[in-house]
C-alpha cells in the first residue's frame, strides 16, 4: 500500500493500481465514475503502447481510454 | 362496442421498459421478448432512437419499450436523460433491468439508481452461461433478497430463461410499490437527506412526481437537469435556500465533490453486496480470458492493422462476391416480370399508355433499384456481425492513432463505417460522441462513406464502361469518397473547429460468437429500409420521372421535348465541362438528389429500360472517362433528402445543413469536371 501516486497513463502493461483520484472537469469526472473508477477502485493496465489508447480492466470489464484521461486518473501502484 | 373493447384492452395492457449498460445483451433480450413485432421511431423532442415491441402471455398484451442503453442516470447526455424521464413520468409497470453477469459491480450501479428512483425493478442477470467459464457463480437468491426485487438468470442471446421473465414481469407488475431501497450515505449525509426529504415532503406537487428520497438526493447532488426542472414549479423557494444550506455544510466536510462522495457509497454498498452474492474461484487477475487473449493478436501493435485491414477487404468480398451472381438472377427476375407483365396487359388490352407507365416506368425503374437489394442486405449482414461480435469496438480502438492525426478519435471510425451502409442512421450514430466539434466533423464528413445507395449507380457504370476492371474501378470510388473525408476532416478541424480535446472511453464488449437469428435482425432492421425506400420514394419518384417524361400530351416519350427534357437541358451546360451534359444525366442527377439509388431508376425510366438492358443504351451516351466522372459527382454532390434532414436534426442548425449540401455540391462538380478535363488531356477521352 506504499506506492507511488502517479497517473495511470504511465503505469506499464501489467501492472494492477488502485485508483486515488480523479482530476479533470466535472464532465469527465463523472464519466470516470460512471464507468466504475472512483477511489478505491482497483485496476489493471491491459495494454499501453506508445501512441494508442490504453486498455484497462476493472474487474471483468475492459475500456479503452484515450491517454489524455489516463493521465488525469491518479493512482497507487498495487 | 369495438371501441368500448379497445380501450379495455388498453387499460389491461402491461407496460415493461428495457433499461441497461450498452453491451449488457438488452437489444437481444429485446429481440428474444418481441421477436419481429417491433417498432423503430424517435423519442420525441429527441434523436435518440425509440423501439418498441409487444407480446402477449397469458392472455396479457405487454408493451415492450427499450430505452437507450447507459451507465447511469445522472442525465448527463440525452440518452441518460430519456431514459430518466421515461421511468419518471411515464410511470412504467416493470422495468426489466438487464445486468451482465460478468460484469456485475459496473452493471448495479444502474440498478441501484433504478431503485432509488422507485421503478418497480424485476432484473435479468443475463449471460449467465458465461460465469462457468469464468470460475464465477453469482447467488441468485442472495442477490434478489438483498436487493428486494426478482432476479431471472437469462441468456437471451440462446432463448434461455425468457419465459421465467416473462412470468416474473407478468407477476412484478401486479405488485407494484414495494419498499424502496435505501442506500446509506453515512451519517452526515442522511442527516441533511432526512430534512429536505421532510421539506419535500411539504410539497404535494413534488411528491406525486418524485420519489422523494430520491430527490433528495438529486438535490444535494446539483444534478443540473433536475435543478432546471425545478424551476418550473413556483414556490419552492424554501426547498432551495434549504438546498444551498445543505450543500455548503456538507462541502465545508466534504470539499467541493459531494457528487463523487455519493457515487462512492453507492460503489461501496455494490461492493459489499457483491462479496456477498459473487464467489470467484480465482481472481480477477489471475484470469485471462478469451477475449483476453484474441486481444492480445487484434489489437497487438504491429498485428492490429494488418487484421483490421484484412477485415474491410473481406467485408467487401463478402458483398460484392457473393453479390454478384444474386444481382443477376434478381436483374432475369425483373425482365421476366416485366414480360409476364407486358402480355397481361396486351391481354386485358390496355392501352400503350398504362403499358408504358407499368414496362417504362414502374418495372424499369423500381426493378433497377431493387436488383441491388442482394449486396444491400450481404452488407448489412457484415456490418451487423463486426458489431455483435464485439471487434467493431477493437477496431476503434485500432484506428484511432490514424483517427488523431484527423484530429478526431477512434470512436468517429464507427459512424464512419456505418456510412457505408447507409449515411442517414450513421449520421445518427455520431451520437456517441461525446465532444461537439467530433461530432460536426463526422457529420459532415459522412456522406462521402459510399452508401449501399449508391452501389447501384457504380455497378451499373463500371459493368457497362470497365468490364473485367469494374471491381477496381468500384474500388476506386469508395477509397476516394475515403480520401476526400479525410481531407475535408483536416480542413474542417484547422479552420471550422478548432481546439476543443477530446476524451476517448469506450467499453471493450468481450468477444462473442453472434448467433444468426441475433445478426439476422439486425441485418433485417437495416436493410429493410431500402425495401420500404423502393416502395414508397423510389415508385413515387419512378412514376413523376415517367409522367414528366410523357408529357405534354403528344410528345414522344422521353425525347427531349417532354417537361423531364427541357427541365434537364436547362441544367445539362453545367455539366458539359465534366463530359457529360445530356439532359438524361442532368435529369437523373436532381432526382437523384432525393435517393441515390434514383440516379439508376430515372436512367431507367428515361430510356425506357430495365436494369439487364441499360448498360448497353448508357454505352451509347457516355465514355468511359465520362461515365467515371459522373460516378464521381453521384459520390459527392448533394446527400440524398433523408441525410440532409439527419444532418439538421442532429446539427439542430439550418445554417450547417445548408453548409453541407452546398459545399458537398460544389466540390462534386470541381472533382467531376477536374476527372474529364485531366482525363482528357492525359487522352483518356
Amino acid at each position: 500500500m506504499s506506492g507511488n501516486v502517479l497517473p495511470l497513463g504511465l503505469l506499464r502493461a501489467g501492472c494492477s493500481a488502485v485508483v486515488r483520484d480523479l482530476h479533470g472537469a466535472r464532465g469527465l469526472r463523472q464519466r470516470l465514475v460512471d464507468l466504475g473508477l472512483i477511489h478505491g477502485t482497483k485496476v489493471g493496465v491491459v495494454k499501453n503502447d506508445e501512441g494508442s489508447p490504453l486498455i484497462i480492466s476493472i474487474g471483468e470489464g475492459r475500456l479503452a481510454i484515450g491517454r489524455g484521461m489516463a493521465l488525469k486518473i491518479m493512482v497507487e501502484e498495487a | 362496442m369495438e371501441a368500448a373493447e379497445r380501450i379495455k384492452n388498453e387499460s389491461k395492457k402491461i407496460v415493461v421498459a428495457l433499461a441497461g449498460n450498452p453491451n449488457s445483451g438488452k437489444t437481444t433480450v429485446f429481440n428474444a421478448l418481441t421477436g419481429a413485432r417491433q417498432h423503430v421511431g424517435n423519442w420525441p423532442g429527441v434523436t435518440v432512437e425509440k423501439k418498441e415491441g409487444h407480446f402477449s402471455s397469458d392472455g396479457k398484451a405487454v408493451q415492450v419499450v427499450d430505452l437507450p442503453g447507459t451507465y447511469s442516470l445522472s442525465a448527463y447526455s440525452e440518452d441518460e436523460a430519456v431514459a430518466r424521464n421515461y421511468i419518471l413520468f411515464e410511470k412504467p409497470d416493470v422495468v426489466v433491468n438487464i445486468v451482465d453477469a460478468t460484469n456485475l459491480e459496473r452493471n448495479l450501479y444502474l440498478t441501484i439508481q433504478l431503485l432509488e428512483l422507485g421503478a418497480n425493478v424485476v432484473i435479468a442477470l443475463n449471460m449467465s452461461d458465461e460465469l462457468s467459464a469464468r470460475q464465477t457463480e453469482v447467488n441468485v437468491n442472495e442477490l434478489s433478497r438483498l436487493l428486494a426485487v426478482p432476479v431471472v438468470p437469462t441468456v437471451a442471446t440462446r432463448n434461455r430463461g425468457m419465459k421465467e421473465l416473462v412470468n416474473s414481469v407478468l407477476l412484478a407488475a401486479g405488485q407494484k410499490g414495494g419498499p424502496l431501497l435505501q442506500v446509506n450515505y453515512g451519517e452526515e449525509m442522511e442527516r441533511e437527506l432526512a430534512a429536505l426529504e421532510k421539506e419535500i415532503l411539504s410539497f404535494p406537487v413534488l411528491t406525486g412526481k418524485y420519489a422523494s428520497r430520491w430527490l433528495a438526493v438529486k438535490l444535494l447532488e446539483s444534478d443540473e437537469a433536475l435543478l432546471a426542472e425545478l424551476k418550473n414549479y413556483p414556490g419552492l423557494d424554501r426547498l432551495f435556500a434549504r438546498r444551498s444550506e445543505a450543500v455548503k455544510r456538507l462541502e465545508a466536510v466534504w470539499g467541493d465533490d459531494i457528487e463523487s462522495m455519493l457515487a462512492d457509497r453507492r460503489y461501496g454498498f455494490i461492493g459489499g453486496l457483491a462479496r456477498e452474492v459473487v464467489t470467484r474461484r480465482k481472481s480477477a487477475e489471475e484470469r485471462i480470458s478469451i477475449s483476453d487473449r484474441i486481444d492480445r493478436v487484434v489489437t497487438n501493435r504491429y498485428l492490429g492493422i494488418p487484421i483490421f485491414l484484412l477485415t474491410m477487404w473481406a467485408m467487401f468480398q463478402f458483398t460484392f462476391t457473393l453479390g454478384e451472381p444474386l444481382i443477376g438472377w434478381t436483374e432475369e427476375l425483373f425482365v421476366w416480370l416485366g414480360e409476364a407483365l407486358g402480355s397481361l396487359l396486351a391481354i386485358v388490352g390496355a392501352g400503350e399508355l398504362l403499358t408504358s407507365l407499368f414496362k417504362d416506368g414502374i418495372i424499369a425503374g423500381v426493378g433497377s433499384v431493387l436488383v441491388f437489394i442482394p449486396p444491400i442486405f450481404l452488407l448489412f449482414f457484415a456490418i451487423s456481425l463486426l458489431e455483435d461480435s464485439g471487434y467493431m469496438a477493437r477496431a476503434a480502438y485500432i484506428v484511432d492513432r490514424f483517427m488523431h492525426s484527423l484530429g478526431l478519435h477512434g470512436k468517429s471510425f464507427i459512424p464512419l463505417l456505418l456510412g457505408f451502409g447507409c449515411n442517414t442512421p450513421a449520421i445518427m450514430a455520431t451520437r456517441t460522441l461525446e465532444n461537439k466539434s467530433d461530432r460536426m466533423i463526422t457529420i459532415l464528413i459522412n456522406p462521402f462513406m459510399s452508401c449501399a445507395a449508391r452501389l447501384p449507380v457504380y455497378v451499373l457504370f463500371a459493368g457497362a464502361f470497365f468490364g473485367a476492371n469494374q471491381g477496381m474501378v468500384i474500388f476506386s470510388l469508395y477509397l476516394l469518397g475515403i480520401v476526400l473525408a479525410i481531407l475535408m476532416g483536416v480542413i474542417f478541424k484547422r479552420f471550422l473547429f478548432k481546439g476543443e480535446t477530446s476524451h476517448f472511453v469506450m467499453e471493450l464488449p468481450p468477444y462473442r460468437i453472434p448467433t444468426l437469428k441475433s445478426t439476422l435482425i439486425h441485418m433485417w432492421e437495416r436493410g429493410s429500409a431500402f425495401i420500404r425506400k423502393a416502395g414508397t420514394i423510389i415508385l413515387a419518384v419512378v412514376i413523376l420521372v415517367w409522367v414528366l417524361s410523357s408529357l405534354p400530351a403528344g410528345v414522344e416519350y422521353a425525347s427531349a421535348e417532354s417537361i423531364l427534357g427541357r427541365i434537364g437541358s436547362f441544367i445539362a451546360p453545367v455539366f458539359y465541362p465534366a463530359g457529360f451534359g445530356t439532359w438524361e444525366a442532368a435529369a437523373a442527377l436532381i432526382f437523384g438528389i432525393l435517393a441515390k439509388e434514383v440516379v439508376v431508376g430515372t436512367l431507367a425510366v428515361v430510356y425506357g429500360m430495365g436494369e439487364a438492358g441499360l448498360g448497353s443504351v448508357i454505352a451509347q451516351y457516355w465514355t468511359p472517362l465520362s461515365a467515371y466522372a459522373f460516378m464521381v459527382m453521384t459520390l459527392i454532390y448533394v446527400p440524398c433528402v433523408s441525410s440532409i434532414a439527419a444532418i439538421k436534426r442532429e446539427t439542430n442548425s439550418w445554417r450547417w445543413m445548408f453548409f453541407a449540401v452546398g459545399y458537398s455540391l460544389i466540390l462534386g462538380w470541381i472533382m467531376a469536371v477536374l476527372v474529364y478535363q485531366v482525363g482528357t488531356l492525359l487522352g483518356l477521352g
